[in-house]
């Protein structure tokens, strides 16, 4: 399958400038290896070492955030758009991304 | 003479400044690596260039160690990720704290100290880095426990001479040493009191909340540590250590720092309490001692002496080594403050930055 990782202003500098990346992936983790393979300083802004997406980012499928699908193992159709976005709430946020349902309060509360 | 290269890492970013401590303005080049909070840093002048090190975090991208190899003008990191636990270990960085240069000998080993609780190594020039296993492995670091600033391993003291003997510092698991190239390590922290435990508990081996080790290069068997309440010396690497704290305002606060000429010249930055971490009497004062603690003074000229709320960080103070070195301290106001006479008088570097984390000077070669 071929996805389309749509990337935020802020990571197009370890893209080469690019705002989107083809990757070859059946899953969201998939395209993240993919980009661990060709662009690793942009996958390790999304992952950290151990491969759990950093606390302040949110992956969406389409509209969907994967919080609500099945995370990182959610599938890609042919011709997905994979969005990056960082949180755009303010301060520090302690919450740690989990995979499965959103928790019914939301993570992204505003910071001190 | 040529400049100094003053690098000051800041909550939003690293600025690198030039200038002369006593010699009038500064050009200070705009704040880089916006938005990354940057505790880290380092300096290497074995390398030509010398190499500049920035151990930056943003809050949304998560932590890095970032390179200059041009003095400070642009900065870059290597495509696989400079410090990075093993999978196996199943740890995650949260951020680089303290980069250190090896010995004279090892001139491409350079150290890293990280959260949560690590010790790195590189033996590249600090380009990429191996977890020390001996000590990320040690029985005790289950019972370490966070400092307020986090599980920082924000110490590390390659010995001089000896290439096999180093000695790190951990909030809050306090002192360890190894004399085997960091095969094993031995808690060193007798003498040093962990103030908030029960007191007939208060002189464990291991847990201390150490907040700075420093030691002159040419005397490295005598220790000068800033903890968590009280100030420490010890003169035999760490086996024991005395409290030196007569004639100190108060035994709390962060940076110690050694007079790369002087040995027994030790500069502190006094605050309140951990309760209250505020300067005494709200006067910016940073005391010396010329007898390697016996003694302390006040160092006040140049320095704000009233109203003053700014307090300096462990890795905010630091002295440079030329022929006369310049000294140069940060502090949370966003200020920083160099003095180019062994600290008699301060001059204002710069102002207005976000909060200082850490500061390091490279003098001309």
């Amino acid at each position: 399958m071929t996805a389309t990782v749509v990337l935020p202003t802020a990571l197009r500098g370890v893209a080469g400038g690019r705002g989107e990346v083809a990757v070859d992936a059946s899953t969201v983790a998939q395209a993240l290896d993919v980009l661990a393979g060709s662009l690793p300083q942009l996958e390790r802004r999304v992952r950290d070492e151990q491969g759990v997406v950093r606390s302040n980012v949110m992956i969406f499928v389409g509209e969907v955030d994967i919080r609500e699908l099945s995370g990182l193992a959610t599938p890609l159709a042919d011709g997905a758009r994979v969005y990056l976005i960082p949180a755009v709430a303010g301060g520090v946020v302690s919450a740690r991304w989990v995979p499965g349902p959103r928790p019914a309060a939301g993570p992204l509360k505003g910071g001190v | 003479m040529s400049d100094v290269i003053l690098v000051i890492g800041t909550r939003k970013g690293v600025v690198v400044g030039r200038g002369r401590p006593g010699h009038g303005v500064w050009d200070l080049q705009p704040l880089q690596l916006v938005m990354s909070a940057v505790y880290g840093l380092g300096v290497d002048p074995r390398r030509t260039p010398p190499r500049l090190f920035a151990g930056a975090v943003s809050d949304l991208w998560g932590p890095s160690l970032m390179h200059s190899d041009d003095l400070g003008r642009s900065w870059s990191e290597p495509k696989v990720a400079p410090v990075a636990f093993p999978k196996e270990s199943g740890a995650a960085l949260v951020r680089v704290w303290q980069v250190q240069p090896g010995p004279a000998s090892a001139p491409d080993v350079v150290y890293a100290g990280v959260e949560p609780h690590a010790l790195f190594r590189s033996e590249d020039g600090g380009t990429t880095f191996s977890l020390v296993a001996g000590l990320f492995d040690h029985p005790h670091r289950p019972k370490w426990e966070p400092g307020n600033g986090g599980a920082c391993l924000h110490t590390v003291l390659p010995h001089p001479t000896d290439p096999k003997r180093a000695l790190v510092a951990l909030s809050a698991g306090g002192v360890y040493r190894t004399a085997d190239g960091g095969r094993t390590w031995e808690p060193a922290n007798n003498g040093i009191q962990a103030y908030w435990l029960p007191e007939e508990q208060r002189f464990p081996p291991f847990g201390q909340c150490v907040h700075k080790v420093a030691c002159h290069p040419g005397r490295p068997e005598t220790l000068f540590a800033q903890n968590h309440f009280g100030v420490y010396r010890s003169d035999d690497y760490g086996s024991r250590w005395e409290a030196i704290e007569t004639g100190l305002p108060a035994t709390f606060g962060f940076p110690i720092v050694v007079h790369p000429k002087e040995p027994d010249t030790v500069y502190v930055f006094p605050l309140s309490a951990d309760s209250e971490r505020l300067p005494p009497d709200r006067r910016c004062r940073v005391y010396r001692s010329r007898d390697g603690g016996r003694s302390w003074e006040p160092l006040t000229r140049g320095l704000p002496q009233a109203g003053y709320h700014g307090a300096v960080l462990r890795d905010a103070f630091c002295v440079d080594t030329a022929d006369s070195p310049g000294l140069y301290f940060g502090t949370r106001a966003g200020e920083v403050y160099a003095s180019g006479d062994g600290g008699d008088s301060w001059e204002l570097v710069a102002q207005h930055l976000p909060d200082v984390l850490a500061v390091r000077a490279l003098a001309p070669a």
